[in-house]
């Protein structure tokens, strides 16, 4: 794991309307090779932290730097939506084709590719179905496919299972950590789930509401890649609940409607 | 239905089932229509023998094919110039409400100014401004043809303007994300999203653009040298001529039917691989 400084938050902040701070005041550095969860309640500007870093949403105040790459790819950042958010008229090949298609790649061009990324999420069968013919994990995995596909050095997931079941979801836990691993990715993944930010993280950033803000930067201890078995270690059980203590610390000091 | 890699059940029992629920729903949607109306028509049929209603109140079915058969050259020349009229202002409203959605979707200010001529000209009826368009344009045709257009344009253009603001707009986020050209966005994501909306939108201007073309007519036919199926209509009443405009009406409905069945046909054509209306469920 190399140390550079990948993304680099300074004074954040973003306002909706007059008054309302999102998320205020956030700083942080990550660097190359973490695994970040933004973990905490409803409502505390996880998503909106996400958008911001994503650049699909403007900051309020402060800046954020992300170093430019020097590697080959078409787009460094990777974004996957807590819906699969596919385009339902077209198929799953054509869905993961997408981001290569509009920088202007031919389909004859990244055939490979695209073929090889569906591989690596265990979809080859499924290239000509429609989305509406998946299960949910599976168009979640169309959709990891397709954050993927243009080899980006940073991949951003919102929330990306909470609709999804819990076998599903410690399945899918792994294959992000096995593509994060692979293709040497920084991740910043937001949930709700304090096991699933203790089994993939190396670093939790605890949030709160009211204004959305990190009240506490958890590095883990825990070795990473994780492996399936760890989820039953009483070590993990530990680590869980000590990220539960300070996650019910924020949700006690402030009354949060949720 | 497109190919699907789910395991099926391959038992008997389930397949019997699958198939015959397949075969009802055949006969219901063909058969069934078929059936009533043969029933219906010979009721017609017996009804009018048995009462021996004159022919100028009420004309046997079997009459009023005769008269088809007898008056068929100039009923089919007047069929052709009412298609022709329907489906030239049906082409021209596609071609107009899809351009001029397409503006109004990408300019906001384009659509303030503009929305309220569109409605206005939708609100206003056209058995009402067709006379003073026959009387500014030249050409009885070209009239004619602006009145069904005005009529079938509404809705493609309505339809048209919200299925290209419903792209899902995360989708619309992504799309920035990997820098969409404003091409780009048009061509592979607000497009097909606005394509249910126009698909159903097609279907209501087909009847319309019909029902405009033989409104207009109507209200021309005394000009006498218009040649659609509304005057033989009109010129059928007027010499009392009750089987030739019922075989007049006859072929209008039959051309409503005609429509409505391609527009359905288009409309299963472009979404019946993935959208929620046309998709046919497997049980
Ligand atoms: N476009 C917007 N306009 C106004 N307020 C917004 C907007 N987007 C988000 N907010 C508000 O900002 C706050 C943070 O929203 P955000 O979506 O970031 O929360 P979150 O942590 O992702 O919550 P969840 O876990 O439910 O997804 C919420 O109170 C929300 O109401
Ligand atoms: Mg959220």
């Amino acid at each position: 794991m190399t140390s550079d400084l990948i993304i680099r938050l300074t004074h954040v902040s973003k306002k909706f309307g007059q008054a309302f701070l999102a998320v205020d005041d956030l700083s942080l550095n990550i660097k190359e090779g973490e695994f970040i969860t933004f973990l905490g309640p409803s409502g505390c500007g996880k998503s909106t932290a996400l958008k911001m870093i994503a650049g699909l949403l403007p900051v309020s105040a402060g800046s954020i730097e992300i170093t430019p790459s020097s590697a080959v790819s078409e787009q460094d950042l990777g974004f996957v939506f807590q819906e699969p958010t596919l385009m339902p008229w077209a198929t799953v090949f054509d869905n993961v084709y997408l981001p290569l298609r509009l920088v202007g790649l031919r389909r004859s061009e990244v055939e490979p590719r695209v073929t090889q990324i569906l591989k690596e999420v265990g979809l080859t069968r499924f290239a000509d179905s429609y989305p509406r013919e998946l299960s949910g994990g599976m168009k979640m995995r169309v959709s990891i496919a397709r954050a993927l596909v243009t080899r980006p050095r940073i991949l951003l997931m919102d929330e990306p299972f909470a609709a999804l079941d819990e076998m599903t979801r410690s399945k899918l836990n792994d294959d992000v950590v096995r593509l994060a691993n692979e293709n040497k990715l920084t991740v910043i993944f937001v949930t709700h789930s304090v096991f699933e930010s203790v089994y993939l993280s190396t670093r939790i950033m605890v949030m709160a509401a009211r204004p959305g803000r990190v009240v506490a930067d958890l590095p883990m201890q825990t070795p990473w890649p994780p492996k399936d078995e760890w989820r039953t270690t009483p070590e993990f059980m530990s680590e869980a609940r000590k990220v539960s203590e300070v996650l019910k610390g924020t949700l006690d000091a402030k009354d949060i409607d949720h | 239905m497109q190919k699907t890699s789910t395991t099926k059940d391959l038992s008997t029992p389930v397949n019997t089932a699958q198939l015959r629920r397949a075969r009802r729903e055949r006969v219901l949607t063909w058969v069934m229509p078929i059936i009533l109306l043969i029933i219906a028509v010979g009721l017609w049929e017996y009804l009018v023998w048995y009462h021996e209603i004159p022919k100028y109140l009420i004309p046997a079915p079997s009459l009023i094919a005769e008269t088809l058969v007898k008056d068929g050259p100039s009923l089919m020349a007047s069929s052709w110039f009412t298609v022709k009229l329907t489906f030239f202002s049906l082409g021209l409203a596609i071609i107009g409400g899809v351009l001029l959605g397409a503006l109004f979707a990408l300019s906001r200010p384009v659509e303030l100014s503009l929305f309220p001529f569109a409605v206005i000209l939708q609100v206003t009826p056209v058995v009402a401004i067709a006379p003073l368009i026959l009387i500014y344009v030249d050409s009885t045709f070209a009239a004619l043809l602006i009145c069904a257009w005005i009529v079938a344009f509404f809705p493609i253009l309505s339809n048209t303007v919200m299925g290209l603001r419903s792209a899902d707009h995360n989708l619309i986020d992504l799309f920035t994300m990997y820098r969409a050209t404003r091409w780009q966005r048009l061509r592979y994501l607000l497009a097909p999203s606005a394509l249910p909306y126009f698909m159903a939108a097609l279907k209501v201007a087909g009847g319309l653009a019909l029902i405009g073309a033989v409104v207009a007519e109507f209200v021309a036919g005394t000009a006498g040298q218009n040649t659609g199926l509304a005057s033989r209509i009109i010129e059928s009443s007027f010499r009392s001529e009750i089987p030739r405009m019922f075989a007049a009406l006859v072929l209008v409905s039959f051309l409503g039917i005609i429509i409505f069945l391609l527009t359905s046909w288009a409309s299963s054509k472009v979404l019946g691989h993935w959208h929620e209306s046309e998709v046919r469920r497997e049980y």
